[in-house]
């Protein structure tokens, strides 16, 4: 028996969100009183696998036969470590990939899903209860999962990074069945963004802005906290900004623990992509505006007056502490 | 080319989610139900690769009756037939399973999804089909372009974007940016009425996941306001009271 856990590495090296998936398989692990084994798959240099050992993992079986990313062949090399390491719980990230992978991966084993895992499980016997967002958002659902294997996908920032200082093992594992059909044509990375999902500040604008001319000031704002931009749907659908910007119920769902929204109003679509969020700051010229009915600080003014003051102070603050 | 789009009827967006039975279901008391948006985008742009007589354009639904409204939207819009599979959906592999069965006895280049519906947000029916069909899967594209036998796709990445080429068939879930909504114009609305709507019964097949019950979130602590002139007190609250900075 074992917990299996996939980590998803980004050019050859695991990011945060990597040990968080590590961290919260580990502790799976733990109440099962079980051992946990770590899964990679494609070009990781030997250090940074053996770094997984500091959260928990005792083992990490390294596939490195694969170069790009295809969900059928990956979720293959998976399913079949799963089975070579008699897996009860197979954990991954709730990512862009881990969408693709974790249906694939519950198929093969015939295991129940649980994707957007916000919490630790519940174990009662052999079965699993899973807390997972539902409705964008507006509410959770409490999931069983009473197959003999399970398979959870846990949402970006749901869990806080834990060290666990274990000496890992790394072993090669190479898979039987795994030939991709996707041949990969280009990769466009903007290596200085930082991934919307995974970020843990947020600096959003909305119509308020009047128009893409004026998004320096936010780009500003975000650029002083170290933060990534995101926007409201009627932004992206002007094409002010890009379509992958877009958060809200029909955009990507982000749940950072700093939440800046510069003049949106706050509808209810998108509330939903947001409203998880730990810390929410609004600030719109309107004091009636719905934004500030979910925020937990507040300020009403002009955006145009009040990024560049609050950039100044973030600038302050950063270089005194 | 043969394509099908996969359509799930969920609750508007304007939706305020309420639950009752102890929790256990969905209130559905009041609330209008829509065909889910990224499966509408998936069917604008198969209906754009079909255009000029190039192929047909089925969608699926797995539902009861009750979704024949959604169904008809979207042959409105312009999908030549409808296949429902009459069941309850229980959960996503149960769909998945339904979608597949139906799938093999047909010939489609393309099944296409929306990158998640917005109720169950599982994001997983897409990869389930793909799987039990034994072909590629490729998730949340936001660009595709298909000449008959090979399709270019652009999909979603974390901090970017990928551009891949993979032969039909396969399944593709589908996200803004694929393509320009469509409205339905009255002659399609007209013939929406007319068009092929097939039902089927659904095949056995176990249920791997169940929920128990649901929960709204906790209410947030009431707003506390800066005055505009006092940028440097937020930041301070951001660093000592919320911790976040
Ligand atoms: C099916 C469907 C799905 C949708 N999905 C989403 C979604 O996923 N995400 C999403 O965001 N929306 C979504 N929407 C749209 C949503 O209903 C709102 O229309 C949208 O969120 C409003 O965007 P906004 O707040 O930027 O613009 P507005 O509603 O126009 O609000 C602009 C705000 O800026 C303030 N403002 C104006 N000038 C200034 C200034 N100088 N300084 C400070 N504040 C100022 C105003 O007081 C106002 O509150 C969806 C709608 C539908 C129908
Ligand atoms: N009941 C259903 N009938 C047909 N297609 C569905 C159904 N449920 C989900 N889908 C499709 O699968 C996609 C992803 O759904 P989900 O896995 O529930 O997030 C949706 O966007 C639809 O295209």
């Amino acid at each position: 028996m074992s917990v299996l856990v996939y980590v998803e590495n980004t050019e050859g090296q695991f990011k945060k969100s990597a040990f968080e998936v590590v961290s919260y398989a580990k502790a799976i692990a733990d109440q099962l009183n079980t051992n946990l084994v770590a899964l990679s798959i494609g070009q990781v240099a030997n250090e940074q696998l053996s770094n997984l050992g500091g959260y928990g993992a005792q083992k990490v079986l390294n596939c490195n036969g694969i170069q790009s990313f295809d969900s059928q062949a990956y979720a293959a090399v998976i399913a079949e470590a799963a089975t070579k390491e008699s897996a009860e719980v197979v954990v991954m990230a709730n990512s862009f990939s881990g969408k693709g992978l974790s249906p694939r991966v519950a198929v093969k084993l015939k295991a129940g899903l649980a994707s957007g895992a916000v919490e630790l499980p519940q174990i009662n016997g052999g079965q699993l209860s899973v807390k997972k967002t539902a409705y964008s958002g507006k509410a959770f659902a409490m999931l069983a999962l009473n197959t003999q294997v399970k398979v959870i996908a846990l949402n970006p920032n749901a869990f806080q990074v834990k060290e666990n200082s274990t000496a890992a093992t790394i072993e090669n594992f190479q898979a039987s069945s795994a030939t991709s059909r996707i041949k990969v044509k280009e990769v466009v990375r903007a290596s200085d963004k930082i991934s919307l999902p995974e970020a843990e500040l947020v600096v959003s604008a909305g119509r308020g802005m009047k128009g893409p001319e004026n998004w320096h000031l936010v780009e500003d704002l975000a650029q002083a906290l170290g933060a990534a931009t995101a926007c409201s749907k009627p932004v992206s659908d002007a094409g002010w900004r890009p379509h992958e910007e877009h958060v809200g119920q029909t955009g990507i769902a982000v749940s950072p623990n700093l939440y800046i929204a510069v003049g949106i109003s706050g509808a209810i679509q998108h509330l939903a992509g947001v409203s998880s969020s730990k810390t929410i700051v609004a600030i719109n010229k309107d004091p009636e505006a719905p934004f500030f009915k979910v925020a937990d600080y507040g300020i009403v003014g002009d955006a145009m007056e009040v990024l560049p003051k609050l950039t100044e102070a973030v600038k302050a603050y950063k270089a005194q502490s | 080319m043969k394509i099908l789009v996969c359509i799930s009827n969920v609750p508007d967006t304007t939706t305020k989610i309420t639950f009752t039975n102890d929790n256990t279901e969905f209130n559905t008391a009041g609330v209008q139900f829509i065909l889910n948006p990224y499966d509408e985008i998936a069917l604008s742009r198969a209906i754009d690769l079909c255009e000029g007589g190039k192929g047909t354009v089925t969608v699926i639904n797995v539902g009861d009756s009750s979704t024949e409204p959604t169904i008809r939207k979207a042959l409105a819009i312009g999908a030549d037939d409808a296949v429902r599979i009459n069941a309850m959906p229980q959960d996503a592999y149960f769909v998945a399973y339904q979608i597949a069965e139906y799938a093999k006895t047909q010939q489609f280049d393309l099944i296409l999804t929306g990158r998640e519906s917005i109720d169950h947000n599982g994001a997983q029916v897409p990869a389930m089909i793909a799987e039990l069909l034994d072909i590629p899967s490729v998730s949340i594209v936001k660009k595709l372009d298909f000449d008959g036998k090979t399709a270019t796709l652009s999909r979603e990445i974390e901090g970017g974007k990928e551009v891949v080429e993979v032969d039909a068939p396969f399944v593709a879930s589908c996200a803004e940016g694929v393509a320009e909504w469509k409205i339905p114009n009255m002659r399609g609305i007209m013939s929406a009425r007319t068009k092929p709507l097939q039902v089927i019964e659904a095949a056995a097949t176990e249920q791997l996941s169940k929920i128990n019950q649901y929960q709204t979130p906790a209410p947030r602590s009431a707003v506390k306001m800066i005055e505009a002139d006092d940028v440097k007190g937020l930041v301070d609250l951001l660093h000592s009271e919320a911790k976040v900075i």
